[in-house]
């Protein structure tokens, strides 16, 4: 049965928590409506809303021995999901873990709190690398949570040589029936022009249709578009290529190694996870104090040790053993580290565009 | 006689207001604001201006999208005539099995119901998958009838090449009969059970075969059940969402997917909520063919 419950768990998937979550989330939200907060002090209870298999074993138990605060932790699975819910309004969370585009897209909504650093003195655990993203320039709103890159991960011994390059997702009919995409219309389509020698952002318009045209001569050659649970295909042998995270990847080379991740020459895209507080949290203080504890070296240490992703918090990455420092699917090489970028938010139409291309495609 | 609701009207309000109020606060109103968002535009990342524009409807009816939605009818459309072929003789065979068998077979016919949709999904995905428990199945068989052959001295087979039975449309049709033959089932059996078995003796007792019974005799009498089966087992596969996005290939979206994907990745609500609604007034007219049909047979009203 492990195809069906064993580790499909993960970051991004896990579709079948999304309506647990959704109605668990609705419930205890409801059930504890911010108590008016008394001068200074808050009630020790705080709302986190993350990622699924994205904490610590112990986390939120060693957060409430040192402050007493009671972490109630739901979960989202795509940012989209976590942008909905809070559109209309903040629904009582403290803490939440948008990406970096959505750091900026929270931003120019007008959803986030800016964060008080002389509250988060743990700050200086972070790599200086992360301090002043273009997403959020000097670290107003964010606190880097992880960082992660997409790429190719593929089973080693029914591919020639190493697939490092995005040809053979995207341009190739070369492992035809054995390919599975991330059905993320806006990575695809960047990725796309990455591959075509282009930047991931500010791509022209006229470079829109070429992408198009060439990702629906693709789409014969494509087994599947996956919900983020590409590791899951990989791993069962449905394909033999897949578009995923490089987290996602190691956690299922710790159970084959058949399996590898490359990123692509062309370079990829990155993403970083980023603490942040909701506006109309109830518990600002509360949440200043969790970040700061989610930071620290030796809490931070713990997290990485169970997720596997790569961490920002170089005090909290000294503390990890070598087989994580320097795996290089975890932190890939810095010469290929230099071609990849963020994604910016570049506004909702541009993100309308990017769905209606690849709803074409899909039609086509 | 029965008394008349008119005779007792504060026992007809308190019997239809809770029912009624649900209905209004949690689906009309509910209902009508996705309604308004479907006049309108986004302004801004969180706002929705509603302008009266009918722009996202214009944008529905561009072929790629009228495309989407004859493709998601057409896969609905198998699904319930695959559904009623083998809907009808289980629900046949439910109605002439004796009175304890019936409570068990109608027990199994609902028995899928008790488990959640989703997890039924991904039990069909371990099954049919290409390392799943059918081609395994198979390659045992294949490489059992290997070993025999290779023992009688024929040539040894060629390796066994696994069937590629998901990520395409025929898993998308075969998850959603799976999971919408009980809706088929249910409604047939009821209309079925109804009917009067001395019809069927005096049609055989007056020479017509069984055959010539069933379509003359049996269909006819069935036919509000079958078109309340055909209707309930349509409406829900054309608004299939989670079957073709677990079990489909790269082009088995239905208009359900691009929907989802309208409110969340492309944060555009407003052509979401029309595309919705699109969806609904299609869902509206079959309903209302269906009640057409129902009332040109007289026996529709029984």
């Amino acid at each position: 049965m492990s195809t069906i419950t064993g580790r499909g768990l993960n970051r991004r998937s896990l579709l079948a928590a999304t309506g647990a979550a959704a109605i668990g989330m609705t419930f205890t939200a409801c059930g504890e409506k911010p108590k008016a907060a008394g001068a200074g002090g808050e009630e020790p209870k705080l709302n986190f809303y993350n990622w699924d298999t994205y904490i610590g074993e112990t986390t939120l138990a060693d957060f409430k021995k040192a402050t007493g605060v009671d972490v109630n932790m739901s979960l989202f699975a795509t940012n989209d999901e976590l942008f909905a819910k809070l559109k209309a309004g903040n629904p009582g969370f403290d803490v939440i873990v948008p990406s970096n585009e959505f750091v900026t897209r929270m931003t120019q909504a007008d959803m986030l709190t800016p964060l008080d650093h002389a509250k988060i003195p743990n700050i200086k655990n972070i790599d200086p690398t992360f301090l002043n993203p273009d997403y959020d320039p000097g670290r107003k709103f964010s606190m880097p949570y992880t960082w992660l890159l997409l790429g190719i991960g593929y089973r080693k011994s029914k591919v020639q040589g190493v697939p490092d390059s995005w040809k053979w997702l995207f341009d190739s009919d070369k492992y035809k029936g054995r390919i599975a995409l991330l059905s993320e219309s806006a990575d695809l389509v960047r990725l796309s022009a990455k591959y075509l020698g282009h930047s991931l952002n500010n791509i022209p318009a006229d470079m829109i249709p070429q992408i198009e045209k060439m990702l629906i001569k693709q789409k014969p050659f494509v087994k599947a578009f996956h919900d983020d649970n590409g590791q899951d295909m990989l791993l069962a042998g449905d394909v033999d290529l897949v578009l995923e995270y490089n987290g996602d990847i190691a956690q299922v080379m710790r159970e084959d190694p058949d399996l590898d991740f490359v990123v692509p020459k062309e370079g990829s895209l990155i993403n970083s996870d980023s603490l942040c507080i909701p506006k109309g949290a109830p518990r600002p203080n509360n949440a200043h104090a969790f970040i700061n504890y989610l930071l620290d070296a030796q809490a931070g240490a713990a997290i990485t040790k169970k997720i596997l992703y790569p961490t920002p918090n170089a005090a909290a990455k000294a503390l990890m053993p070598d087989s994580y420092k320097k795996n290089p699917v975890i932190f890939p090489p810095p010469e290929v580290m230099a071609k990849c970028e963020y994604g910016a938010f570049e506004g909702a139409e541009k993100a309308s565009l990017y769905e209606e291309v690849i709803t074409r495609v899909r039609a086509a | 006689m029965e008394q008349s609701w008119k005779q007792a009207k504060a026992v007809f309000a308190a019997a239809l207001g809770p029912p009624l109020a649900w209905l209004v606060v949690f689906f009309v109103a509910p209902m009508a604001i996705v309604w308004a968002y479907s006049f309108g535009h986004n302004a801004g990342l969180t706002q929705i201006a509603i302008t009266g524009t009918f722009q996202n409807y214009a944008r529905a009816i561009e072929p790629l999208y009228l495309m989407i939605f004859l493709k998601s009818a057409w896969v609905a459309g198998l699904t319930t005539v695959l559904c009623l072929v083998l809907g009808f003789p289980v629900a046949l065979a439910i109605t002439f099995a004796s009175d304890k068998a019936k409570t068990w077979l109608l027990l199994l016919v609902m028995l899928p119901f008790w488990t959640n949709l989703l997890i039924r999904t991904y039990a069909l995905i371990a099954v049919l998958r290409t390392e799943g428990y059918v081609n395994m199945s198979l390659e045992w068989l294949w490489k059992g009838g290997g070993t025999l052959a290779a023992l009688a001295g024929l040539k040894p087979f060629e390796p066994f090449q696994p069937l590629e039975l998901l990520h395409n449309n025929f898993a998308v049709v075969l998850g959603l009969v799976y999971v919408h033959l009980p809706f088929m089932v249910l409604p047939l059996y009821s209309a079925l059970d109804r009917l009067d078995k001395s019809l069927l003796e005096a049609s055989l007792d007056l020479g017509a075969g069984h055959l010539r019974t069933l379509f003359k005799v049996v269909v006819p009498l069935a036919l509000p059940g079958i078109a309340s089966g055909v209707l309930i087992t349509f409406i829900p596969a054309l608004g299939a969402y989670l079957t073709p996005d677990l079990l489909g290939g790269p082009d088995s979206q239905m208009i359900a997917n691009v929907i989802e994907r309208q409110f969340k990745r492309a944060n555009d609500w407003p052509f979401g909520a029309a595309m919705s609604f699109v969806l609904m007034y299609l869902t509206f007219i079959a309903i209302a063919v269906q009640g057409l049909l129902a009332k040109r047979t007289p026996e529709g009203r029984a």
